[in-house]
Formats: C-alpha cells, structure tokens, sequence
C-alpha cells in the first residue's frame, strides 16, 4: 500500500483495525479524541463495536469483559482519564488479560493542560494501579512507529496476555506524517483457550478473576507472573541506538523529545561535538543494557524529558554512576527547542570540545 | 493574488493543509503591501492552528483573529466577535481559515449573511495524498457536504497534495490530476497549484492553476 498522510490519533485506530481490533471502548478527552471518533466511525463497517462509555472507569471495565472473551479490545485516553482507569488496569493485569491502551498524555498533574507532556512515565511503568503487576510500555517517535506499535502490541498482548500501554505524547496524537501499512511479521501465538467463550457443555467454565481467598494462591499467582515479566524482559526490550560508543555527551530521550534531541545532535556535529543518542522504544521493560555499550570516558549523560525528570530515575539505575547524569525537561505544555538542549549539551562539555 | 475576491475563504477536509496554505497567503498579501485580517476559526482542532503564528504573522502587520478566550490551551468553541471586522470593514483584505470538514465549516455558516455571490472567493483545499480524499467521489462528496454547511460556495480548488517536507513532484502531479477530475465534474476552476518551494521550482508551467510556493511555519525544524 502506497504512502498516505495521517494525523497520529487517525493513525492508531487505522493500525488497531488493521491488527483484528473490532472493539473500543472509551470517553473522549483531548488531545486524544479524534481516535475514539474514527473508531466510531470505522469499526461498524469491519462488522466491530464502538461504544463511548458513561465514563473512563466504566470503558476500562467494558474491556476487562472484551478482553476476557478473547477478543482483541482497545481504549484510549489522555493522561487524566488514564489515571481514573488505574484500576481496571490493575484489574485486567491481575487476571492476566490482554488489551491496548494508549495514553496520549496532556500536560499535568490534574486537569492540567491539553498540550503535549511526558509526565505519566512514573503511572505507566512503575504502575498507577495496586499490586505487584507490570505494563508492556511502548513509546513511538513518530506516527509510522506508532502505526507499527499498535500493530506489534496486540500480539504482545496476546502471546503474554498481558495489557500493552502505548505511550504517546499530544504531539505524536495531534501530529500529521506520512504512514506506510506494512504487512506485520505475525507471532506464533497461543491459542485463547481461557477465554470465556461458553462451555456448550463439553468443558469446565473458564473463569476471569483478579481475587484469591488463600494467601498460598495468590503467591503462587504472583510468582507466575514475576516469572513472566522476566521472560518480557528478556524478549522485549526495544531501543534505537546513535553513536554512543564514541560520544563525549549521550542524549537519552524517547518519543518526540528524541527527535528534537536528534536535531539537535546533528546541529552539534556540525559544530565538532560528538553527541550519541539512546532512544528506549519500550519504557517497560527498560533497555538498561544498551547504557553498558556507551563510551567509558563520556562526560556524561543527558536526558531530557517534558516533565520534571521521570526516565532520569531509570537512566541512573542503567548508568550505575558511572557517568555523571543530568537533566534538562519542559513542562506545562511547554515542548523543548533544539537550542535549548544544544546549549545544555555545550555546558556538560565544559567549554571545551 | 490580486484578482481573487476581498474574503476568501479557506474550507477542506480535516488535514488537507487549509492552515499552512491560509498563513502562507496571509503573508504574501501583507507583502504587497496590503491591510490583511487572518481569521482563525478553527474550532475543531486544538494543536497546529493559525493563531499559534501569532506572534510572526503580527510582526509583519496581519491582524490575527482566532478565540476571544486567551491561552493557547484552551478547549473551548470560543470564536472572538471581531471575526465580523474583516467581513465588514472594506479596507480590510480577510483571509478566513476554517476548521476541517464539513463540522468545522459549521461555524461559518453563522455569517452567510457576509457571503454575497461575487464578493468572496471561497478555495476548496485538496490532498490527495489524505486517506478520504483519494478519489473524485470522496473529495466531492466533501466539497458539498462542506458547501451544505458553510451555506456558501466553492468557487475554486487548490490542490495541495503534500507529503510534507518529503513533498515530490509526483505527489502534486497526482493530486493535480484529480483536480483536474473533481473540477470537471464540478465546474469549479483549478485556483492554486500550493507546494513547497522546492517543488514549486520543478514543476511544468503549463498546469491548470497558478503555482503557489510556500514556506512550512506550521512545522517545526524537527518535524518531516
């Protein structure tokens, strides 16, 4: 299929049907809601199910159910309305479902601002809702990556019934580029046979639970699912990688501030300045790995964020204080200029090349 | 330039490119000299609209109209009563940027009244590289349905196929066949052919429509 132009949100819903989603349920809230639009408006012709629910708690649990029927199921939201679906979240991690949410995350805390933000890095991967569970977190720098995550995550989804979060910011939600729907690599993936499609007789009834009466289970629920965090760790991680080997100053940054860190970097070359860059793909599990390949005498290590300094708790676990770190991040809206990390990248160098 | 009407109004789908081409107009007119009103009446979108340039266009002497509620961040349907400033007064060259598709041509139609036949031009944005504008079906089917809702009517068509900063001229070449389409089956003519400067210099110079370069404010130096 040739090249078209897509508005980020348009992009996801077109990705999600394209990856066998035909259910969505979801409460509109900017910068997110020309997604929930397109699906009502796509899903009826691939014979699916939009339905705008009476508030964000009540579509995360109409997931749940989706889900639990062995269907592919996606919501969306933007950062306030992620944060009241915390416990169907918890809810659907517990009983071990699968599903796509997707978070195009506005300027906070609170109500906030409609414009872009980075500031829900702590609420996806260290876990807005109770207990001891994880989100596969997926982070697109652009609407073409975004289209391919989509893709890539309901299969995630299903192959570690697990709930998958892509992550975005307004920018990437709100932003029109040129998109590409490939054929995606499929995964051998298991059959469904938890699902509660009905016994019709010939089998014990499937049942769909996050509650345990022994604390005995429930330990044993929570081992097995350590068990599988640890093989998403093993197999997942995604990170793109530039330069770092030979870096004086490594830039790490995911989404849209990679790429203004990527403009950046190449304006610095042209001043002489080696610059790399560490662009983590999945928030969880964290690339903590690729931090180890970075160039032993680097002056130190940048990230930059739109918010307050999230990532910068991972990127000091990957680092081990072996370089010194630093930070530079915009909030409120406000999305970082290319001069303004050049300028930080120049400080960290100290005045010398 | 010259020749279209005092009002013109900019109307088409959702992502066509109706802001880039409105601003991009807006400036060239302030640089002949002229008194210009950009009106931003988008209410649809909430990122990448004409009164984010603000501070540039009001540099160069446009006078820009958009919310009467202050703040960039605002999400509310505000449209400023000084819309009507350019509509009526005639010193006034008014450039309308109207919000995407047929919800966002609903706002204008609350000042049809301004719109006599003959005394404003209203240019029909086309990107036929957008997924629902590919054929001369679809891209009629939102001409009118624009049309119904403006109460107005479409008096020419700008063809701004576009894949952003990776424009070919290919892309415009394609999208200027299915204007040629959608203005035979419409007896609309071919106003502007919009690209990026870049393209704009390729391009055979015998096309339908008036080749129209521009710069792209609405991207960022980091965005494709």
């Amino acid at each position: 299929m040739a090249k078209v132009l897509m508005k980020g949100n348009e992009a996801i819903g077109a990705a999600a049907i394209k990856a066998g989603c035909k259910y969505f349920f979801g409460y509109p809230i900017t910068p997110q809601s020309e997604l929930p639009e397109y699906m009502a408006r796509e899903l009826p012709k691939v014979g699916g199910v939009f339905l705008q629910a009476e508030s964000e708690i009540a579509a995360i649990n109409m997931v749940y159910g989706a889900a639990g029927a062995g269907v592919r199921v996606m919501t969306s939201s933007s950062s306030p309305g992620i944060s009241l679906k915390q416990e169907g979240i918890s809810y659907i991690a517990g009983a071990e479902l699968p599903c796509v949410i997707v978070n195009i995350m506005r300027g906070g805390p609170g109500l906030g601002s409609i414009q872009p933000s980075q500031t829900d890095y702590f609420q996806a991967t260290r876990g807005g809702g109770n207990g001891d569970y994880r989100l596969v977190v997926l982070a697109p720098a652009n609407v073409q990556e975004l289209v391919d995550l989509i893709i890539e995550g309901f299969d995630i989804a299903d192959q570690y019934r697990n709930p998958v979060m892509i992550l975005g910011d307004g920018m990437i939600g709100q932003m029109m580029e040129p998109v590409e729907f490939r054929e995606p690599k499929r995964r051998d993936l298991p059959e469904k046979d938890w699902a509660t499609t009905g016994t019709q007789g010939k089998r014990k009834p499937n049942i769909i639970n996050s509650l345990y009466l022994q604390p005995e289970e429930l330990e044993e629920h929570n081992k097995r699912l350590q068990a599988k965090y640890k093989a998403i760790m093993e197999n997942e991680v995604k990170v793109e990688s530039y330069n770092i080997e030979d870096a004086d100053v490594v830039i790490a940054a995911y989404g849209t501030t990679s790429r203004i860190a990527r403009t950046a970097i190449s304006q610095l070359e042209e001043e002489g300045y080696k610059v790399g860059l560490i662009r983590p793909i999945t928030l969880w599990p964290y690339p903590y790995d690729e931090f180890e390949k970075i160039n032993p005498n680097c002056k130190g290590i940048l990230t930059v964020e739109m918010n307050t300094g999230q990532m910068l708790d991972d990127v000091k676990i990957a680092v081990k204080g072996k370089h010194p770190v630093y930070f530079y991040g915009r909030t409120g809206g406000m999305v970082p200029t290319p001069n303004e990390i050049i300028e930080k990248v120049k400080e960290i160098y100290g005045g010398e090349k | 330039m010259l020749n279209d009407k005092r009002i013109r109004i900019i109307i088409g789908h959702y992502g066509s490119g109706k802001t880039e081409f409105s601003v991009n107009y807006a400036v060239k007119l302030a640089s002949l000299g002229k008194k210009v009103a950009l009106v931003d009446l988008d209410i649809v979108n909430l990122y990448f609209r004409s009164r984010e340039k603000a501070d540039i266009l009001e540099e160069m002497g446009i006078k820009v109209i958009a919310s009467s509620v202050k703040g960039a961040a605002v999400d509310i349907p505000a449209i400023s009563s000084q819309v009507l400033v350019p509509l009526q007064d005639k010193s006034y060259e008014g450039i309308i940027d109207v919000g995407g598709d047929p919800v966002g041509a609903r706002t204008l139609g609350m000042y049809y009244q301004h719109f006599l036949p003959g005394e404003y031009d209203m240019f029909f944005v086309l990107n036929a590289n957008r997924p629902e504008t590919q054929t001369v079906e679809k891209a009629m089917e939102y001409l009118r349905k624009i049309e119904d809702m403006a109460r107005a009517k479409v008096t020419g068509i700008i063809n701004n196929t576009h894949m952003l900063k990776s424009t070919t001229v290919d892309d415009v070449l394609r999208g200027q066949v299915l204007a040629e389409e959608l203005s035979e089956k419409t007896n609309i003519p071919i106003r502007y052919i919009s690209t990026i400067e870049r393209v704009a210099k390729e391009l055979p110079r015998d096309l339908n429509g008036e080749i129209f370069p521009m710069n792209l404010y609405m991207r960022e130096e980091w965005m494709v």
